[in-house]
């Protein structure tokens, strides 16, 4: 047998004899607010600039609100429950486009990445239809589906189609051929092969079609609540604007930045879950 | 552990070429050789004499433009059960787990998964791995990642291993230890080899013959045999012989 030299990540922390254990835990502690002062002291320290800025009348109070009078708005919205119709019909209308792309731009990237026919026949009109901003396009789905549901639906499904399908066909294609042929000497068929090579193969590249294809959801529900909607997140920053309810308005931005961290959140936990191979680094 | 079962490899008037900017290009010209059962061959040459592309046509990967190759007595048209490769590359499915690549190859085969991991587990202790088999790719060196493409092969208990500059990638130590593994599975498994190299004295320590594949045109390819007693002595004044020998062929002595 030979030897290896192998290389393990240490994963316990030493500890020196002598030390007592509160200066130890003094010093978990230093150790960890330093971690926390260097990851969020930048935002901490906008937040508290903005605020002392509004509070002291250094900028007007009246565009840009004080973070505490947000805050109230924001607490009164939510617990009041006046924001809570706004924020479902909001996820409802951004969940079902969604959704609906995963089911159609997954399967047909899949086919489209393994089948160079379907995709030579598709290309073009793909291509053509990405670079037409979907926004400009709306005015079109409106008159097709009218103002209701169905349209505001439609753009950000339509939106949210091409990152998703993209990257799934670019996953599938550039999954390594080396990896393939090995696979093919070992008797694997095709199905075999896409089942056991590709599909894994392509998930990482599927998930960064998954969290672009969130944003720009959340995007295009934004610009479609703006236009013809009496209800929805994106229609109350609209509203709240126009009735000149800044700390609502503001209010109702942050809870369109919380759903954008916790949908991007959420999509990173599930690819830890599924790709543990890929940050598994020793 | 398992005995000579076939593994008999007849090359008949092989040739294959290629189209290099609107020439053909001949690699193999009429090749004959006869592979015994069991034996070690190496097959060495100068780059674009064409070694590679044989080990490719005896893999199924390639077809050849005239002649065949038969294993024991039968043609062989694409990849065989009888056959298992080992690239340059370990080419190991970075989402699977040791255990899980060298249980690949006979899971696609239709091998019960319980099965199958019962014998990955064998093979991968025979490279020395058994404590690594949770592991996942990124988290092994690079001569570790090849014994577990090569446990992969040894797995689906092939009758010919055909090792393509198996250990071209690997550092100097790590190469000589793995050509002393390579020479010992050889020798345990009773498997007939094949490995292309470009290494003289990785041939001479693994071969009983050598085949220099001439470069250019009309040359003829040559067999050498290597009789000396194993395990090899590299220091030993008739393997330096045998690697001056080899070194004459090219030109280089």
């Amino acid at each position: 047998m030979t030897l290896q030299h192998i290389e393990r990540p240490i994963g316990i922390g030493r500890r020196d004899g002598g030390n007592g254990f509160g200066t130890e835990a003094l010093r978990l502690a230093g150790r960890a607010s330093a971690r926390i002062l260097s990851r969020y002291g930048l935002l901490l320290g906008f937040l508290a600039l903005w605020q002392v800025a509004a509070s002291s009348g250094w900028v007007n109070a009246a565009v840009l609100p004080p973070i505490d009078a947000i805050v109230a708005a924001l607490w009164k919205g939510l617990a009041g429950g006046s924001l809570l119709g706004d924020i479902a019909i909001s996820l409802q209308r951004a969940g079902l486009a969604f959704a609906a792309a995963v089911l159609v731009a997954i399967p047909l990237g899949l086919v489209m990445g393994q089948v160079r026919s379907v995709e030579t026949a598709l290309d073009p009109i793909l291509q053509l239809f990405r670079q037409t901003s979907a926004l400009a396009l709306y005015p079109v789905f409106i008159l097709l589906l009218g103002l209701g549901e169905a349209s505001k639906v439609f753009v950000i499904f339509w939106a949210t189609l091409f990152p998703l399908l993209l990257n799934t066909i670019s996953g599938v294609k550039e999954v390594d051929p080396k990896l393939l042929e090995m696979a093919r000497v070992y008797g694997a068929r095709r199905l075999t092969i896409f089942r056991r090579v590709v599909l894994p193969g392509a998930v990482p590249s599927i998930f960064v079609g998954l969290r672009l294809g969130a944003t720009t959801a959340l995007l295009l529900l934004i610009a479609s609540e703006m236009i013809g909607a009496n209800k929805g997140i994106g229609f109350q920053v609209m509203n709240a604007q126009y009735n000149f309810q800044i700390p609502l308005m503001f209010a109702a931005i942050v809870i369109l930045a919380a759903l954008g961290l916790i949908a991007n959140q959420a999509l990173v936990s599930l690819q830890r879950r599924l790709c543990r191979w890929s940050n598994a680094v020793g | 552990m398992a005995t000579a079962r076939g593994g008999e490899v007849t090359i008949r008037d092989l040739s294959k070429s290629f189209a290099l900017g609107g020439r053909q290009l001949a690699v193999l010209r009429s090749l004959n050789l006869d592979i015994r059962s069991g034996e070690c061959l190496v097959i060495v040459g100068a780059s674009g004499s064409g070694k590679t592309t044989l080990l490719r046509i005896l893999a199924g990967l390639e077809k050849a433009d005239g002649g065949g190759v038969a294993i024991d007595g039968r043609e062989i048209d694409g990849v065989g059960e009888e056959r298992a490769v080992i690239f340059q590359e370990p080419r190991l499915l970075p989402w699977l787990t040791v255990l899980g690549n060298v249980a690949f190859g006979l899971e696609v085969r239709g091998v019960p998964k319980a099965e199958a991991e019962k014998r990955a587990r064998f093979y991968i202790a025979l490279v020395g791995l058994a404590e690594f088999s949770d592991a996942y790719p990124t988290q092994l060196s690079g001569g570790m990642a090849q014994r577990v493409g090569i446990a992969r092969a040894l797995t689906v208990q092939p009758e010919i291993l055909l090792l393509d500059e198996p250990l071209g990638a690997l550092d100097a130590m790590t190469k000589i230890s793995m050509q002393e593994e390579l020479a010992r599975i050889w020798s345990e498994e009773n498997v007939t080899m094949v490995v292309v190299t470009h290494d003289l004295e990785e041939a001479i320590y693994l071969a009983d013959r050598v085949l220099i594949l001439p470069k250019e045109k009309g040359g003829a390819a040559r067999l050498i045999d290597v009789d000396l007693p194993r395990p090899r002595d590299r220091s030993e004044s008739r393997f330096v012989r045998y690697r001056e020998e080899l070194l004459r062929e090219f030109g280089l002595h």
